[in-house]
């Protein structure tokens, strides 16, 4: 075969691999969908929203795990937000370069990459027996505050960094100190993009099973949470729970909720997404 | 129409000169016929017709944006790896068109070498650098042959002398004149007749500026060179012929002795003499 | 006397913001001390040696034996499938939008792949188990309900996009020059991609599959859901297996009473996931600084 051919040939065969293995992602992701939407839209209904978990598969609503899932992320928020932000205000804004600064930022980078049942043994360690927070919300919130936060960080710094430098020396002309100037100049700038990385990270939480698992999240629970001492599920758990029972018509309500949880994630990705357009237009 | 009135220089215009002055007509290499090239919707040449004679240097002036690179990045079809670039016109080498429906653009990049304005040496030894294009075109029958053609290339790019004792050695360790050196080298390896070059020295150094200008004059013995350069003086030095680009045309092109004394437009005087852009 | 007061204010500011920052390193060390102190409790009960290299895993049984080799095996076992599928299919994805796609079509898939990245690891252990492995076991008679194959080839689809995203960072960091250069000699896109692009990339393009690597080790509830609960040492991808990760929910599910010897065991194996982890996500942050440093 000539060289010119070869080329040629060499340049098909690498175009239609690389289409090929592209549209296999694709395939996947539809075929999935397609299969928990079969297994499950017979089960979706108001009464399985807001019903009570039961030993009868028909009866079996999602509402505890719902509200738990509400409860949780609400905490985890309000507990992983500020330090993140403050975090990534330290990082961007004050940090010197100088060796502290770098061990944070090595720290963090790694810290992401740490599997998520990690952050459950440290959880159950901490929180659940030396702090003796049992299995409450606030413990299950702590958890995942602690799995986000380095996500939070990451996406404020990004948002931080992308604030022009001008403005911050406009406002130190102006004799502005330099948390004066990160307050009243820089972070307005910063925020939508910061909440847009932070609700991504909190979407991440939702679907969180296995540090949950891991500090002993309860996986019956026939009520809503009261508080945050109160004993919770969540979402995922309350699937994962359906999904290892034998009869079919609990894995019909396991792809029910796995379709509840899908539509809560794209309902927080989509409402990122639209604050990033609207931010940005 | 603007274009139909600009001096489209007959061959015996832009013949060459010898050293000692003498017209001597070697014949149209590259014949460019109404070129026009468009990124999207911009129009970045219009209509430009002209003859590059063989075994000459051409240079291309102008301001930038002015169309010289995208004129040069024509002759070779680079240009049609940017996205939603559209060509018409014609140019023809050796009298076949490159832009014919049944022309190869990976044959007519081998035939028209390219050098470009940054030096850009893969990240591989010199040796591979240089033997790359031989092996994607399978130009070289044999290691020796390879090892042959890889020296000859070198040494035709007067950097043999300075890098045979290193060929295995990254050719990122080079100085950045070698390094444009060693671009030219492989741009030779697969033997062009044609050889752009496209401010081949706009970031070296006077002395590495120097070795590339003199290593151009050298080559127009083999190959036909259409050189892009914002530089004037370059221009006046390593040039036979000038073509002085505006806004997308090409204004006037002529013996460079005729185009930095007695250009016939006075746009063209203008910008020579550092009265424009 | 205003400008004393305000000063006092940034001081305390910047400590606070100090501390939120120090809060990362606190979780760093949170988590080395609770695993470091109950893996110590561990191995003064079961020799280092009888944990590292036993080959039976019965810790919750009569007749105890705490060779974490089962566990360890079955963790690769998944991974190497996983990866068999992520790695090739993710790095040819990045080509494709890298080199091949039209701008349009690389907006358009690049926000769905992240949508496959972004799926709770619930959803692909549902997947795996009650579609993926009922479809595989038409064609594969031996194939058990639980295995290591059909959890594999699901996490693989998960990890895809990971491996195509790195990569095509990797890949469009390649200045555009090295490009130019190599097609003006005549090399096709092929030629210029498997020739130039891909090996100036390598760099980066390897730190995406160690990140890749230690993904796989880390991932639990796929395996948890559709791999079983039967550690054994074995390269059957066919069989019921256990791994790390899956162990340790199913302690957590059985609620193991704190100081059990079976509480610390799922310690010591976090130890180990988390050692094995946490330098291979080193090794992959070492290799993208050398990558940044070649292409800044």
């Amino acid at each position: 075969m000539s060289p010119r051919w070869r080329g040629r040939l060499s340049d098909l065969v690498l175009h239609g691999l690389g289409l090929g293995a592209t549209l296999l992602g694709l395939l996947v992701l539809a075929i999935l969908l397609a299969d928990i939407l079969r297994d499950g839209l017979g089960r979706l209904s108001w009464d399985f929203l807001t019903g009570l978990p039961s030993r009868r598969a028909e009866n079996a609503g999602i509402f505890p795990a719902l509200a738990g899932t509400v409860w949780v992320i609400a905490v985890t928020t309000v507990l992983a937000v500020p330090i993140g932000i403050g975090a990534a205000v330290y990082l961007e804004e004050y940090g010197d370069r100088g060796w502290w600064a770098r061990l944070i930022e090595i720290n963090i980078a790694n810290l992401a990459g740490v599997p998520s049942v990690i952050y459950g043994l440290l959880a159950l360690g901490l929180f659940v027996r030396t702090l003796g927070f049992g299995r409450s919300v606030l413990a299950g919130a702590a958890t995942l505050a602690l799995l986000v936060l380095p996500v939070v960080i990451l996406a404020s710094r990004e948002a931080l960094r992308a604030v022009p430098p001008s403005l911050r020396e406009a406002s130190y002309a102006l004799g502005a100190t330099r948390w004066q100037t990160v307050w009243h100049q820089v972070l307005p700038v910063a925020l939508p993009g910061m909440l847009t990385g932070t609700i991504l990270a909190l979407s991440r939480a939702i679907g969180e099973t296995a540090p949950l698992l891991a500090i002993g999240a309860l996986t019956y629970v026939p009520f809503a949470p009261d508080g945050i001492r109160s004993p919770f599920t969540v979402l995922p758990i309350q699937v994962f729970n359906w999904m290892s029972r034998p009869q079919e018509a609990f894995l019909e309500n396991a792809a029910a909720g796995i379709m509840v949880l899908l539509v809560l994630l794209l309902g927080m990705n989509g409402f990122a997404a639209w604050l990033r357009d609207r931010c940005q237009g | 129409m603007a274009s139909r009135t600009m001096a489209i220089p007959s061959l015996a215009d832009v013949a060459a000169r010898g050293r000692e002055g003498e017209v001597v007509d070697t014949g149209t290499k590259v014949d460019v016929r109404g070129l026009s090239c468009f990124y999207g919707e911009t129009r970045a040449l219009d209509n430009v017709s002209m003859r590059i004679p063989a075994h000459q240097v051409t240079a291309c002036v102008g301001p930038s944006g002015c169309g010289k690179s995208t004129f040069l990045r024509a002759l070779n079809r680079m240009n049609e790896l940017i996205p939603s670039t559209r060509v018409t016109g014609s140019v023809a080498i050796d009298g076949q068109d490159v832009y014919a429906p049944e022309a190869d653009p990976v044959e007519v990049r081998r035939r028209v070498g390219m050098v470009f304005q940054k030096s850009n040496p893969f990240p591989k030894s010199v040796f591979e650098n240089v033997a790359y294009g031989l092996r994607v075109n399978g130009l070289a029958g044999s290691r020796a042959e390879l090892e042959d053609r890889v020296e000859a290339s070198l040494r035709t790019a007067a950097l043999w002398d300075e890098v045979q004792d290193r060929l295995r050695d990254s050719a990122l360790a080079l100085s950045v004149g070698q390094q444009q050196r060693l671009c030219i080298a492989r741009a030779l390896a697969v033997e062009p007749d044609v050889l752009l070059m496209d401010e081949p020295a706009s970031a070296l150094d006077p002395i590495a500026t120097q070795r590339i200008e003199e290593l151009v004059y050298q080559l127009k013995q083999r190959y036909t060179i259409v050189i892009v350069t914002h530089n004037m003086q370059q221009a006046a030095r390593v040039s036979d012929g000038t073509a002085f680009f505006w806004l997308g045309k090409l204004v006037e092109h002529d013996l460079t002795s005729r185009i930095f004394t007695a250009p016939a437009r006075k746009l063209t005087e203008d910008y020579v003499t550092g009265r424009l852009g | 006397m205003a400008r004393t007061r305000q000063d006092r204010i940034e001081g305390v500011i910047e400590w606070a913001l100090r501390a939120c920052a120090g809060a990362s390193v606190l979780v760093t060390v949170g988590i080395l001390s609770i695993l470091s102190v109950e893996t110590f409790r561990f191995l003064r009960e079961v020799s280092p040696l009888e944990f590292l290299f036993g080959t039976v895993w019965t810790p919750l049984f009569f007749q105890e034996s705490f060779g974490v080799l089962p566990l360890v095996a079955g963790t690769l076992l998944v991974s190497a499938i996983a990866l068999v599928v992520a790695l090739p299919a993710g790095l040819l994805t990045a080509v494709y939008l890298s080199e091949y796609a039209p701008p349009r079509v690389r907006r358009s898939v690049k926000p769905v792949l992240e949508v496959l990245a972004g799926l709770p690891t619930v959803v692909y252990g549902y997947f795996a188990l009650l579609a993926v492995t009922p479809f595989l076991q038409q064609f594969i008679p031996g194939l058990s309900g639980f295995n290591a194959l059909s959890p594999g080839l699901v996490m693989g689809v998960m990890i895809l996009p990971l491996v195509s995203s790195l990569s095509e960072d990797a890949l469009q960091g390649v200045p555009r020059g090295l490009r130019d250069a190599s097609r003006a000699l005549g090399a096709t896109r092929a030629q210029t991609t498997l020739g130039v692009v891909l090996p100036a990339a390598m760099s980066g393009i390897s730190a995406a599959a160690v990140l890749a690597v230690s993904r796989a080790i880390g991932e639990t509830m796929i395996v948890a859901i559709a791999a079983g609960q039967q550690p054994r040492l074995t390269l059957n991808p066919l069989v019921p297996i256990e791994t790390m990760t899956a162990y340790i929910v199913q302690v957590s599910l059985g609620d193991a009473p704190t100081g059990t010897l079976a509480y610390r065991t799922i310690f010591a194996v976090g130890m180990l996931l988390f050692i094995s982890t946490f330098s291979l996500n080193l090794v992959s942050t070492w290799l993208r600084g050398r990558y940044r440093e070649a292409y800044p």
